[in-house]
């Protein structure tokens, strides 16, 4: 018995060092995303159960790149994988099933918001309540320009053409930066609850404006929104891709054109993503970034060392705007529809959750954040309840306690729920998590780093020593 | 001689109560001076006029050939006086490298173009500011301790990363807020050798506020009395020491022996 639970703990010990070995780690990585592909590539839409799988086999292909960055293997093997995952299987997918596109160009909108919202919130520690007006800002910016409603734009022929998309990209920027400033300045002086409700405001304000500013000039179109946005033109050879890897692959797709320009906003959107990462780390890692968490942590402190507060603060906001004001004109372009409904309250309190289910002050977190609340919203939910109607429509029963799915009330739909599931969510993380699945990485950087070299030191002596305990498990293990 | 600070007639009012009242000091380049007084003489706030964080109502301030009157906290930083806390108030999240980086911030060039693009200057500066962090982490004994997070230091050591803090911008002056409150008998001499290399290594002019007698007597070659927010005495410490005036402030018109007894019963 002795002998044998110290062969136990001995294989025990040998599975856990193996788990700390990059070549290891890597194959299982390799192995866990071509699982979820292939299992997501032979789901079929017609199936019965086909919400119910795709909700489980989704979310752990898009989770896949936490885990990749999370593992221990080499820098440039994390590289390789996450680029492969965004610009080979995600595309595929997208080529089978566009709703996967869809999603995962949502999840990059939200990605973004969360990410300029962290600025404001997680660097500066400045709660903005208001942030989706920034991100109104932008997609005014692009659709009134460009939209076919009788606004005063398009009676006096200011419409610009698609092909202006990529120079809005930076007027939106400039101009929510602008309007950032500009709400800053006033509201700046006030801290914690009492910005908080201010910048609420404000953020109302944005939407009170854009809807009645359809008189005595129309530049918003009021209530009825702005409808025929402009898109940016797909390029020749998106569509010439698709159509090669359509016959390569032998795929059959309804509609190439609808699908090439999704696959250009989903290019579009991972170029736009990838630069906000950039920028909010260089400017985490900069005099900037220590300024702005030392007015987080203690605002008299930081001014009377010299930090000027206003003046940071303004930073932070300009900031945190110019990136919502430039997924805002994205999110008009893809929508080709902007009303003032999109920018309401509780899209606000959605992106704040974002950032506090994932982890204030992280750049990571942030992004996880937006990819569980996006999913929970748009895909978990959603598909429960297609789930449940697809089976209320052939009469299912449960086994067992015999229930119908048809009794099952309508009103109880979870995607009706979503606030419910929300709140919860919230509840949750304060009581077990309060700073976040991943908290701010920056404080802890250089104990970590310290970690790893522990580790690499341990993985090094162990593999000398590992060839006699390999060999002496090994028949036990294949009894076993 | 002029005095590197200059203050003349400050007087502040929070409603009804004036915290400080008509006070005048003068401060030599390169002393080590002492404030003193009774807890509540306005000592503190003396301080916080000083750094701009409350605005004097009456008087003059100049420091260094320019008035400090109207300016902010980080402009006062900037101009050359930075301070401590007598509550210490670290940034508790940072590690104690970045705490003392970012008192650097008004001596560094902030460029947002130069923050994103990574050019050669903004390198070279951050290489310069972490060097300099870790030689003043050095200079107050806490060398190696840079990595931890502040909050995780025993209660002295934070003392000595404010002081780092403080010293990261240059200053010419540095205001010290019961510097070692706290602190045991050991730290105490520790830290009364740590102000007095300030002086001597850096050539900072040191100004604390201090109820640890042996400290105030040990180490200022000038000391001011505040009581009710006047300042009720000045001069060295053994002038000081014998000043019945400083007596009777913090024991009592008994204890000084100095006025009738009728007299103090009408008082009390």
């Amino acid at each position: 018995m002795a002998v044998k639970s110290s062969v136990q703990q001995n294989s025990r010990a040998m599975f856990r060092a193996a788990l700390k070995r990059p070549a290891v780690v890597g194959s299982l990585l390799v192995a866990y995303i071509l699982v979820a592909v292939l299992i997501l590539n032979s789901l079929d839409r017609s199936n019965l159960w086909f919400p119910f799988y795709s909700t489980l086999t989704f979310p752990v292909l898009v989770l896949s790149p936490f885990i990749i960055l999370a593992a221990p293997v080499r820098g440039w093997f994390k590289g390789v994988l996450v680029a492969a995952l965004l610009f080979l299987v995600i595309p595929y997918l997208g080529m089978r099933d566009s709703s996967y596109l869809e999603l995962v160009i949502q999840i990059c909108i939200f990605a973004g918001l969360a990410l300029g919202l962290n600025i404001v919130v997680g660097f500066a520690g400045l709660l903005d309540l208001g942030y989706i007006a920034f991100f109104a800002v932008g997609a005014y910016t692009w659709a009134m320009f460009t939209s076919g409603a009788s606004t005063v734009f398009n009676i006096n022929g200011w419409l610009v053409s698609g092909s202006a998309f990529y120079l809005f990209i930076f007027l939106g920027i400039f101009v929510a930066a602008i309007v950032g400033i500009l709400l800053g300045l006033p509201v700046l002086r006030l801290r914690g609850d009492y910005l908080a409700i201010v910048t609420l405001g404000f953020g109302e304000m944005i939407r009170v404006i854009a809807n009645n500013l359809d008189q005595p000039i129309n530049f918003t179109n009021g209530s009825q929104g702005l409808f025929g946005v402009g898109r940016p033109p797909v390029p020749f050879f998106l569509r010439d891709g698709v159509l090669a890897v359509e016959s390569a692959l032998g795929l059959s797709i309804a509609n190439v054109d609808p699908l090439s320009q999704q696959l250009l906003f989903y290019f579009i959107a991972i170029a736009i993503i990838g630069v906000i990462i950039v920028v909010a780390r260089r400017l985490d890692n900069s005099p900037i970034g220590r300024a702005w968490t030392a007015i987080r942590e203690d605002e008299v402190a930081a001014i009377a060392m010299g930090v000027p507060l206003v003046r940071m603060k303004l930073l932070a906001f300009a900031t945190g705007a110019s990136f919502a004001g430039a997924i805002g004109v994205i999110y008009a372009a893809k929508q080709t529809f902007v009303s003032p409904e999109s920018f309401s309250l509780i899209q606000s309190i959605s992106i704040l959750a974002m950032v506090i289910v994932g982890g204030m002050g992280g750049i990571r977190g942030a992004l996880l954040g937006a990819v569980i609340v996006t999913m929970l919203n748009l895909l978990v939910l959603k598909n429960l309840s297609l789930q449940i109607n697809a089976l209320r429509n052939i009469d299912f029963v449960i086994p067992i306690i015999n229930y119908h799915i048809r009794d099952w009330p309508t009103q109880l739909e979870p995607a009706k729920y979503e606030r419910l599931i929300f709140g919860l969510l919230l509840i949750v993380m304060m009581i077990f998590r309060p700073a976040g699945l991943l908290p701010e990485p920056r404080r802890r950087m250089e104990l970590q780093e310290k970690d790893e070299e522990i580790v690499d030191e341990e993985i090094s002596s162990e593999a000398g020593d590992e060839q006699p305990v390999v060999s002496a498990v090994r028949p036990d293990a294949e009894q076993a | 001689m002029s005095s590197l600070l200059d203050v003349r007639n400050l007087t502040k009012k929070f409603g009804g109560l004036t915290a400080v009242n008509n006070v005048t000091i003068g401060i030599e380049p390169q002393s080590i001076s002492a404030i003193i007084g009774p807890n509540g003489a306005g000592k503190t706030t003396l301080f916080n006029l000083l750094t701009g964080i409350y605005k004097p109502d009456t008087g003059t301030m100049m420091f260094d050939g320019h008035s400090l009157v109207g300016l902010r906290p980080d402009q006062v930083n900037a101009a050359g006086m930075s301070r401590t806390f007598q509550s210490i108030r670290l940034f508790h999240g940072m590690t104690v490298l970045e705490n003392v980086m970012v008192g650097m911030h008004s001596r560094l060039n902030i460029s947002l173009f130069n923050t994103l693009t990574r050019t050669a200057g903004f390198n070279r500066q951050e290489v310069h500011v972490k060097q300099k962090a870790s030689d003043l982490l050095r200079f107050v004994g806490l060398a190696g301790k840079g990595d931890e997070v502040s909050r995780n230091l025993p209660y002295g050591d934070q003392r000595r990363v404010e002081i780092a803090r403080a010293l990261a911008s240059d200053p010419k002056l540095i205001l010290l807020d019961e510097p070692t409150a706290g602190m045991n008998p050991q730290e105490t001499v520790d830290a009364m050798a740590l102000f007095r290399r300030v002086r001597d290594e850096l050539g900072v002019t040191v100004v604390l506020i201090e109820h640890d007698m042996r400290v105030v007597m040990g180490i200022s070659e000038y000391i001011s009395v505040l009581d009710y927010g006047q300042k009720i005495a000045e001069g060295t410490p053994d002038e000081i020491r014998s000043n019945p005036r400083v007596i009777e402030a913090y024991l009592g018109r008994r204890a000084a022996g100095v006025v009738e007894p009728e007299t103090s019963a009408e008082v009390n």
